[in-house]
């Protein structure tokens, strides 16, 4: 069968199976909202405080479920064996991981650009900056999926590799962490933000063609 | 006469090493249409390992291997194999048909249907199934249904008997017959003292191999 048809049975198969293990999958999305809504309760009745740390609350809170998602990526690939047959797919592994990391961005990555409108406003974040908010989490949420994709790809074959991939792959966040949180900043004060959200597209479609590559590399390694 | 045709697998002078051990050395061995290799030896000789080299999971410290004359990576060996291993490499959550469904979606369509196939690993009846709900011995039936529905030539098959009832092994058999009559290739391992009455059978044991 053609690639395309390959890619778009492996993120068929994926978003079934995320749906066959929902309780799991929405793991991430509980811990975003969770730490989200806890920080007014800490912090207390401070609105201006609060509405100046939310696109910093937010953005963190985003990292870090993304982070706390990324296991799942190869994990039970690479467990039950699936992982080998892929490797032995005619198909360039790049394309069918490329497949992998897009569900695993409809799934994870998605449903925190529909929550987190609603948690900003929780936060008082002010309404000029909301659309800053949703462009940056459309572009950034799958710079993470694509970038931890590499760090997953390395450790899946570690017995204990979720130290490891957290240190591996959160220095490689924190630029999109900068750019993402400081045009929602910058918009939350009325200033220009294209200059963040043009080098953010710029990462991202770096990313699209980058890190798929390195990742099948990175997988063939793993299984050895 | 079947000697005169060239093998279309080759493996030759191969040579492994795990952790400043030889596993084996100057392993050749040649494989036409129509044969089937049985790897023998004991816990740890290398059987494994020796497959993995083959299926390309794993890089050999030495020597070479050719299909159709020309080395592998130049040649259209990893499109003309299918794998089994120790891990079925069929998902749990999904059912029988939709483990199927996907194995096609990855490769080219071979000789049998998807309800040919499951009916010859004995399996209809069963496509709506979870494949977590079935048996070991059903998960492995499946796996090899894999084999059937996708087009190749030669098949790999690690330690294929385990959890397999008398009838299961009698069917893996079978199907092997089968594969070979049509041109295919099968190379396989077990531990086990194996006699397939139908088929004709090379032997390497590995442990004479270091």
């Amino acid at each position: 069968m053609s690639l395309i048809q390959a890619f778009f049975a492996i993120v068929r198969r994926d978003l079934l199976l995320a749906f066959r293990r929902r309780a799991e999958m929405a793991n991430p999305l509980f811990f975003f909202v969770l730490v989200v809504t806890l920080f007014p309760l800490a912090v207390g009745a401070q609105p201006n405080l609060l509405q100046a740390m939310a696109p910093g609350v937010i953005w963190v809170s985003a990292l870090l479920a993304a982070l706390l998602s990324l296991d799942g990526l190869f994990r039970s690939d690479f467990d039950d064996g699936s992982l080998e047959q892929l490797l032995l797919s005619p198909h360039p592994l790049s394309v069918l991981v490329l497949g992998k990391i897009f569900a695993h961005w409809l799934v994870t990555g998605l449903p925190l650009l529909l929550v987190a409108p609603l948690l900003a406003l929780f936060l008082g974040l002010p309404g000029q900056a909301m659309p800053t908010l949703w462009v940056t989490l459309i572009l950034a949420t799958p710079l993470l999926s694509l970038i931890g994709a590499i760090g997953v790809a390395l450790t899946v074959g570690l017995r204990r590799g979720g130290m490891i991939l957290s240190l591996l792959v959160l220095p490689l966040y924190v630029p999109v962490l900068i750019f993402a949180s400081g045009a929602v900043d910058r918009a939350a004060s009325g200033l220009p933000v294209s200059a963040q959200i043009n080098i953010l597209l710029a990462m991202l479609l770096l990313a699209l063609v980058l890190t798929p590559l390195p990742t099948a590399a990175a997988l063939k390694m793993s299984v050895n | 006469m079947e000697h005169l045709q060239p093998a279309m697998l080759e493996v030759a002078d191969l040579y492994c090493r795990r952790d400043d051990r030889s596993l084996f050395s100057g392993l050749s061995f040649g494989l036409r249409p129509g044969q089937v290799l049985l790897l023998e030896g004991s816990n740890g000789s290398g059987k494994t390992t020796l497959l993995r080299i083959l299926c390309g999971f794993r890089e050999a410290d030495g020597g070479e291997i050719y299909w159709s004359g020309r080395p592998a990576a130049e040649s259209s060996y990893f499109a003309d194999m299918a794998y089994v291993g120790h891990a079925d490499g069929t998902k749990k959550e999904l059912t029988v048909l939709e483990n199927l469904r996907f194995a096609l979606a990855l490769s080219q369509p071979g000789q049998y249907g998807i309800d040919q196939a499951l009916q010859k690993v004995q399996l209809s009846g069963y496509d709506d199934n979870p494949v977590q709900s079935l048996s070991a011995g059903q998960k492995r039936r499946l796996s090899l249904a894999r084999l059937l529905i996708t087009r190749n030539i030669l098949w790999i098959l690690d330690e294929p008997f385990t959890s397999l009832d008398k009838q299961g092994m009698e069917l893996i058999e079978t199907l092997m017959d089968d594969h070979a009559k049509n041109g295919g290739m099968v190379i396989l391992t077990s531990h086990h003292d194996l006699t397939f009455p139908h088929l004709s059978l090379q032997r390497i044991h590995l442990d004479s191999c270091l």
